[in-house]
C-alpha cells in the first residue's frame, strides 16, 4: 500500500495525481448535473404526456420511453458521439467534431473538447429522461383518481389540474425513486469515458496506468463515489422531510 | 380427568418469561399438559396466549424459564428443534397451507422431506387423513380454491400426517366466517375424544365446555387462572376472568 | 451526409455473430450466477446473526454505490491476482473473459439480492412458521416453502432486470472484450463504416429488448389474472 503516490506530481495538467482525481470528480459532477437537468425536464414532460387523455402525444411519449429504454446506454453514447456528426449536413458535423472549443480554459483543465462533453450530457440526459418519465407516470397514477375529477369540478383546465393538484403530490411521492435515478445518472456518467471524457473512473484508471498503483487509485475513486452517494441520500432525505404533507405517508419512505 | 402415565407431563412450562425489548409479553408462566389431556387457553387479545403456545414448539424464543416437551427442553440450544417439532402438530390461525402446492403435496411434503417416508407411504397416509376430515374429493385442488373452513381442516390433516404426540392449536377458528367454525370444531372434538393431547388457544367456550379437561386464562402476559373446566365455568374466581367470560358469552 | 453502405454488415456477419455469441454467453452465465449468489446474499442479509448480515449488506451497498464500469475494472484487476495467489500460477492464469464473467456475476448478484430480499419479505411470516412447525429446518423451509413462492412473486421484476443485464453486457467493451458491440466497433475501425455498424447494433438490441419486455408484460398480465 502506497498512498503517498497520490501526492506525486502527475505527468500532465500541472497537478498531482490527487488533482487528477478532483478534476475527474469535477467532470463526473458536471456531466451528471447537466444531464439531470435534461432528464428531469424532458422526463417530466414525457411522463405527463403518458398519462394525458390525448391519443397521439401519449403514443409518442410511449414510443420515446420504449426507444431509449431498450438500447444499451453505451450504444446510445456511440450513436451520439460517432454517428450523429455523420448523418447531419457535413458542415455541421465538421463543426461538431473539429471546431468545438477545447475545454482547457476551465478551472479543471481537460484534454477533451466541448463536443465530447455535450454528447455525453445529451446521451445521459435523454436516456435517463425515459426512466424519469416512468417514475413521473407511476407517481401520477398512484394518486387517487378522484383528485383529477375534483380539480376539474372546481373549474380548472386540465393543465391547471396537473400544475396545481396532480404534480405537486406526484413529485413528493417520487422523491425516493428520483433520488435513485439521480444516483443512477451519477454512476452511469462513467460510460462517458468511452468517448474520451476524463471523468472520475477514467482518471483513476489513468493513474493506475501511469503509476501501477491500481489498488490505491481504484480505492480512492471508490471512496469518492461512496461519499457522494451518501451525501445525495442524506440531502434527499432532508428534502423529503421538508416537503412532506402532514398526515400523508409517501410510499417508499414507510418503515 | 386423565391420570398422568409418565412422571413428567407431556408439555411442561415452568416460570416462562419473554420480552420484546423493554416490553414483557410473558410473565412467569407456569402450566402443563398431561398426556391425553385437552387444555384450552383463553384470554383477551394481546394477553400473550399466542406467544405462549408458539413458545411450546420453539417458534417464539423466550428468555427465562423452561419448557419441556416429551422430556426434551425447548430452550436448550443443543436441542434439535426440527426433530422436536416434527412430532408436535401445529394448526395456525391463518391456516398457512402452502399456496404453491396442491392439497396432496401439502399433506405429503412434511412426511417425505422431514420423516423420510416414501412418496407412496406419504400419499396413503395423507389421503386417509384427508378422507377423515371429509375432503378427499378436493385432493388435487390448490389451497386458494378452498373455503377457509376447508383449508383449516386440510391444515389439521397435514399436522396429523406427521403422527404427532401432541397438537397445538393457535386460534384455529378466529379467521373463519361464522358458518364455517363448526366444521372445524367438529374435527377437533373428535380428535379430543380419541385421546389426543391438545393445547388449544381459542375463544370458543362451547368447545371448552364439551371436551376440555382444564382451562387456562391469561391476561397481560400472566396466567391468571389455571383450573379444571368445572371450576372455571362454575366459579371463575378472578374478576378479570369473569369480565372476560361475560363479554365472550354475550356474543 | 455520407452515402450508406449496408453491405459491410453482411461482409462482417461472422465476426458480428461471434460477438453476439460472446454477449449471450456472458449474459447467460451472469444471469445464472447473479441469481444464485444474489439469493444467497439476500438470505444472508435477512439473517438474525449480525456477523452474517453485516458483511452481506456491506458488499451489496458497496457494489451498488459505484459505477458498473468501475466494478468491472475492480474485478478485472482483482480476479487474476486472487486466482494466482491461490493456484500459485503467475500472469495468464485467468483470461479476460473469466475476469469479465466474475465482474458481472458479482455486480448482478448485488442487484439481484435486492430483488430476492424484497421477494422473501413479501411472503407472510406464517409460511416459514408453518414449515418449521412441520419439523423442517432452515434450508428445507427456504427451499420448499419460501423461495418457490418468492420467485413466483418476483418473476416479472427478475425478467426486467435480465433485460437490463443483457444491455449491460455491452459494457465489457471497456476491457476490450469482443462482444457484439466490440465486434461492430472493430469492423467499424477496419472499414470506416461505423455509422452503419453502430446503427445496426442499436437496432438489433432494440428488437431483442423490445420483444423481451413485451413478453414480460404479457407474463405479468397473465400472472395478475391467475392471482
Amino acid at each position: 500500500m502506497d498512498w503517498k503516490v497520490l501526492l506525486e506530481q502527475a505527468p500532465s495538467g500541472g497537478m498531482t495525481y490527487l488533482g487528477w482525481l478532483w478534476s475527474g470528480l469535477f467532470w463526473t459532477l458536471a456531466v451528471s448535473v447537466c444531464a439531470w437537468v435534461i432528464a428531469f425536464t424532458v422526463g417530466s414532460v414525457v411522463g405527463v404526456l403518458r398519462t394525458a387523455p390525448l391519443r397521439i402525444p401519449r403514443a409518442l411519449a410511449t414510443a420515446y420511453v420504449e426507444l431509449f429504454r431498450n438500447i444499451p446506454l453505451l450504444v446510445q453514447m456511440f450513436l451520439w458521439y460517432f454517428v450523429m456528426p455523420e448523418v447531419v449536413p457535413r458542415e455541421w458535423g465538421d463543426w461538431l467534431k473539429q471546431d468545438m472549443p477545447n475545454l482547457l480554459v476551465l478551472p479543471f483543465a481537460a484534454q477533451f473538447s466541448l463536443w465530447e462533453f455535450t454528447a455525453a450530457v445529451l446521451c445521459l440526459g435523454l436516456y435517463t429522461a425515459s426512466r424519469v418519465a416512468e417514475q413521473v407516470r407511476s407517481g401520477i397514477q398512484s394518486l387517487p383518481r378522484g383528485q383529477t375529477g375534483a380539480g376539474l369540478a372546481m373549474g380548472f383546465t386540465l393543465p391547471q389540474v396537473y400544475r396545481h393538484v396532480t404534480l405537486p403530490m406526484a413529485y413528493r411521492i417520487i422523491i425516493p425513486p428520483m433520488t435513485s435515478e439521480f444516483l443512477t445518472i451519477f454512476k452511469n456518467s462513467s460510460t462517458a469515458l468511452t468517448i474520451g471524457v476524463l471523468e472520475l473512473t477514467a482518471q483513476s484508471r489513468q493513474i493506475s496506468e501511469y503509476t501501477f498503483k491500481t489498488f490505491e487509485a481504484f480505492t480512492a475513486a471508490t471512496l469518492i463515489y461512496i461519499a457522494i452517494t451518501m451525501t445525495v441520500i442524506l440531502l434527499m432525505r432532508s428534502l423529503e422531510k421538508r416537503v412532506a404533507v402532514p398526515g400523508y405517508i409517501a410510499q417508499g419512505s414507510g418503515h | 380427568m386423565s391420570t398422568p402415565e409418565s412422571p413428567r407431563p407431556m408439555i411442561d412450562l415452568r416460570h416462562v418469561s419473554k420480552w420484546y425489548g423493554p416490553f414483557q409479553v410473558l410473565k412467569d408462566c407456569t402450566t402443563k399438559v398431561e398426556k391425553g389431556e385437552v387444555v384450552v387457553v383463553c384470554g383477551p387479545s394481546g394477553s400473550g396466549k399466542s406467544t405462549l403456545i408458539k413458545a411450546v414448539n420453539g417458534l417464539e424464543p423466550f428468555q427465562e424459564g423452561e419448557i419441556v416437551v416429551n422430556g426434551i427442553s425447548v430452550g436448550d440450544p443443543k436441542t434439535n428443534l426440527p426433530k422436536l417439532r416434527a412430532c408436535i402438530g401445529m394448526v395456525f390461525q391463518n391456516f398457512e397451507l402452502f399456496p404453491h402446492m396442491s392439497i396432496t403435496d401439502n399433506l405429503t411434503i412434511g412426511q417425505v422431506k422431514v420423516l423420510g417416508r416414501t412418496r407412496e407411504q406419504a400419499l396413503e397416509k395423507g389421503l386417509k387423513l384427508l378422507d377423515r376430515v371429509g375432503l378427499l374429493s378436493q385432493k388435487d385442488k390448490y389451497p386458494g380454491q378452498l373455503s377457509g373452513g376447508q383449508q383449516q381442516r386440510v391444515a389439521i390433516a397435514r399436522a396429523l400426517s406427521m403422527d404427532p404426540i401432541a397438537m397445538l392449536f393457535d386460534e384455529p377458528t378466529s379467521a373463519l366466517d361464522p358458518e364455517m367454525i363448526n366444521e372445524v370444531l367438529d374435527v377437533m372434538v373428535q380428535l379430543a375424544r380419541e385421546g389426543m393431547t391438545m393445547m388449544v388457544v381459542t375463544h370458543e367456550m362451547g368447545f371448552a365446555r364439551k371436551v376440555a379437561h382444564r382451562v387456562v386464562f391469561m391476561d397481560h402476559g400472566q396466567i391468571v387462572e389455571d383450573c379444571t373446566k368445572d371450576e372455571f365455568f362454575g366459579t371463575a374466581r378472578s374478576e378479570r376472568a369473569q369480565a372476560f367470560l361475560s363479554k365472550i358469552l354475550h356474543h | 451526409m455520407t452515402e450508406f453502405d449496408w453491405g459491410v454488415i453482411w461482409k462482417y456477419r461472422e465476426a458480428l455473430w461471434d460477438g453476439m455469441l460472446t454477449s449471450l454467453k456472458l449474459f447467460a452465465i451472469a444471469l445464472t450466477g447473479g441469481i444464485f449468489f444474489g439469493t444467497l446474499l439476500a438470505m444472508a442479509r435477512l439473517s438474525h446473526w449480525k456477523a452474517v448480515s453485516a458483511p452481506a449488506a456491506g458488499f451489496v451497498n458497496l457494489i451498488r454505490a459505484i459505477p458498473f464500469i468501475m466494478a468491472i475494472f475492480w474485478f478485472y484487476f482483482l480476479t487474476p491476482m486472487i486466482v494466482s495467489k491461490f493456484t500459485g500460477q503467475q500472469g495468464e492464469a485467468v483470461g479476460p473473459f473469466t475476469s469479465a464473467v466474475v465482474a458481472f456475476i458479482m455486480v448482478e448478484s448485488a442487484y439481484y439480492s435486492e430483488i430476492v430480499r424484497a421477494g422473501i419479505q413479501s411472503i407472510p411470516r406464517g409460511q416459514p412458521s408453518a414449515a418449521y412447525a412441520l419439523g423442517m429446518n432452515y434450508w428445507q423451509s427456504m427451499g420448499h416453502v419460501v423461495l418457490p413462492q418468492a420467485f413466483r412473486n418476483m418473476l416479472p421484476v427478475m425478467l426486467t432486470q435480465a433485460v437490463i443485464l443483457f444491455q449491460d453486457t455491452s459494457l465489457v467493451y471497456v476491457v476490450a472484450l469482443k462482444d457484439f458491440l466490440g465486434a461492430a466497433s472493430k469492423a467499424g475501425q477496419l472499414t470506416g463504416r461505423i455509422v452503419e455498424l453502430y446503427l445496426f447494433v442499436a437496432v438489433v438490441f432494440l428488437v431483442i429488448c423490445l420483444a423481451a419486455s413485451w413478453g414480460v408484460k404479457r407474463l405479468q398480465a397473465s400472472l395478475a389474472v391467475t392471482r
